[in-house]
């Protein structure tokens, strides 16, 4: 038996053998205990959790319509994918676009409004606790209010441009092939920049005075401030917030889905909704399972990145 | 002067970008439906509740209410209980078989249930655990584990082990250790975790939406997306349905703003 806690071993030296003898049998009925207070949760978790994660892999090799025995097919889903599939094709792309977008604005907007509402001041702590709030609605809220924003007859977006004589600009928001990704982006950003803006406040606040101070002195601009002391400074908090973000953006299932189920002609399609649309609503669940070995090697790998080029750079 | 006026610019503009629909929301719920679509910023011509009434009326959203309560409630008390049973030992275990246990939780973190959800539909379908409460409240206990254990195992960890030896001489069992010392002590943390399950609970889509066809036991985001095509472009309605949906958190997140906005950061970031 080893013993990896140290704390525990504190004092052996000055014990008589029996004692060491003594405090080792505890351990091990103590360990029992431990080991019994874990499995409620390990049980539930793996049967629950972990299983039906494995299994979903399974069934990425099958052909499988949810109701008959799967049918074992090898890896045709996947060279299917890979060889022969516009709507995957398509989805992939928007899925990039859009977390692209949801990326570089929600970080960019995050830090920028972080810089601003760094001193504790009354009016900062107002203003943060405003911009936290979406992050506490549900996402079907959300996207029931900007479909009422995004209404192309008598929603508030149209209304506004129209009354200020940008008749032009009144586009489908909902409706279009080109726009609408865009627009569910926004509501993204809208949606979570606030909390990604707290974690930048409690990474900015950690960079010591001082170099803002010598900065200062050296008679750094704003500009030079931030290029040299704040970005270099936060870059272990931005490679906190691009994972979230990244994560985030590719589990954008609930918005889309409310919004536009994916539509038009695929157009807001993103792997998760994808998935959930091939498996649910086409029933085919075994290429749906496929694309979701996809979505995870996405995801990690992205991240993995972001860490490499994060790490490296500085 | 450019960096100061750039600043108030930017701060009222995503400041007018959050209240104005607030604001636009929940007036709407006072307003009918023309009033709401014509002059979405003006005060109600005449405050009317009929919106609430209709809705409440019906039945359907005090069932989906009463769903939501159950399932949340549920989920996060027992997931509290579990995981912190569970991350206790962990982090107090002796044997160099924790370290694994914990990585076992940590896979968990890594793979969005987004990801799952075939596997999950067709576990729950095949236990007969669809369309019930009990099989949603298991799904969201089993998924908001590896989170729960996470942070509550870094705490854990870091309770001094003098506090519990002291009581171990005193013979107290490891059960006892548990309740007499290690919960008391983490209430900041436990407190952490429970806002955010709350909120993750409360506002899930993605289990109910596979699991639960039945309407008399929808949760209320799934009964959202009902509302969305029964009351077509009726917004009056579907605004007071997000009202009634939103009001436990907003009112728990303006009582307690602060343990809300850390609470709901330290899963973020950690998750």
């Amino acid at each position: 038996m080893t013993h990896v806690d140290t704390g525990a071993r504190k004092g052996t030296g000055t014990r008589s053998p029996k004692s060491v003898q003594s405090s080792t049998r505890l351990k091990r009925i103590h360990d029992r205990s431990f080991a019994l207070m874990i499995l409620p949760a390990l049980l539930i978790y793996a049967i629950f959790y972990l299983y039906p994660t494995l299994s979903n892999l399974r069934y990425a090799f099958t052909e499988w319509d949810g109701l008959l025995e799967p049918r074992f097919i090898g890896l045709e889903n996947f060279t299917r994918t890979v060889t022969n599939d516009d709507i995957f094709r398509k989805v992939l792309g928007n899925n990039i676009e859009f977390s692209f977008l949801v990326i570089v604005f929600q970080t960019a907007f995050s830090l920028l409004f972080a810089i601003f509402l760094l001193k504790n001041t009354r009016t900062s702590i107002a203003l943060r606790t405003l911009y936290f709030f979406p992050t506490i609605l549900s996402s079907v809220s959300v996207a029931l209010v900007w479909m009422f924003i995004y209404e192309p007859n008598l929603g508030a977006l149209n209304t506004l441009l129209r009354n200020f004589g940008f008749d032009s600009l009144a586009l489908s928001w909902l409706g279009s092939e080109t726009i609408t990704l865009r627009a569910i982006a926004f509501t993204q950003v809208w949606f979570h920049t606030g909390q990604m803006m707290v974690v930048y406040i409690a990474g900015l606040q950690q960079i010591p005075q001082e170099l803002y101070e010598a900065a200062e002195m050296d008679g750094a601009s704003r500009w030079q401030q931030f290029k040299s002391v704040t970005w270099p400074m936060a870059l272990p908090t931005t490679a906190v917030v691009l994972a979230y973000t990244t994560i985030q953006s590719f589990r954008a299932f609930d918005l889309i889905y409310t919004m536009t189920g994916g539509g038009p002609n695929n157009s807001t399609n993103i792997l998760v909704t994808l998935i959930y649309q091939s498996a649910f609503g086409e029933y085919r669940f075994g290429y749906a399972a496929s694309l979701s070995v996809y979505l995870v090697v996405f995801i990690l790998l992205l991240t993995w990145l972001q860490r490499r080029i994060l790490r490296t750079k500085y | 002067m450019f960096y100061k006026v750039s600043r108030i610019l930017s701060l009222s503009l995503f400041a007018l970008l959050i209240l104005v629909p607030v604001m636009v929301v929940v007036l709407g719920t006072f307003k009918g439906d023309l009033e709401l679509m014509t002059k979405p910023l003006a005060l109600p011509e005449q405050w009317t509740l009929n919106n609430y009434r209709t809705l409440i009326e019906g039945g359907q959203i005090t069932t989906n209410f009463r769903n939501s309560v159950v399932v949340t409630l549920a989920s996060v008390l027992l997931t509290l209980f579990l995981a912190s049973l569970a991350s206790f030992g962990i982090a107090r275990m002796f044997n160099k078989s924790a370290g694994v246990l914990l990585t076992l939780f940590l896979l968990g973190l890594t793979i969005p249930a987004a990801t799952s959800i075939i596997g999950i539909y067709d576990l729950f379908d095949s236990l007969g655990l669809r369309n019930t409460l009990h099989g949603l409240v298991i799904i969201n206990i089993a998924s908001t584990l590896p989170i729960s254990v996470f942070i509550l195992t870094a705490f854990f960890k870091q309770i001094p082990l003098e506090l519990y030896e002291s009581a171990s001489i005193d013979g107290a069992s490891p059960w006892r250790l548990y309740r007499s010392i290690a919960l008391p002590l983490s209430r900041p943390s436990m407190g952490a975790v429970a806002i955010f399950l709350f909120v993750i609970n409360w506002n899930d889509l993605l289990f109910p939406l596979l699991l639960i066809t039945q309407s008399d036991l929808k949760t209320l985001p799934l009964a959202l997306l009902d509302f969305r095509g029964e009351y077509a472009i009726n917004f009056s309605m579907i605004f007071t349905a997000v009202m009634i949906a939103s009001l436990p958190m907003v009112v728990m997140y303006l009582a307690m703003q602060r343990s809300f906005i850390s609470g709901l950061t330290a899963g973020a970031v950690k998750g």
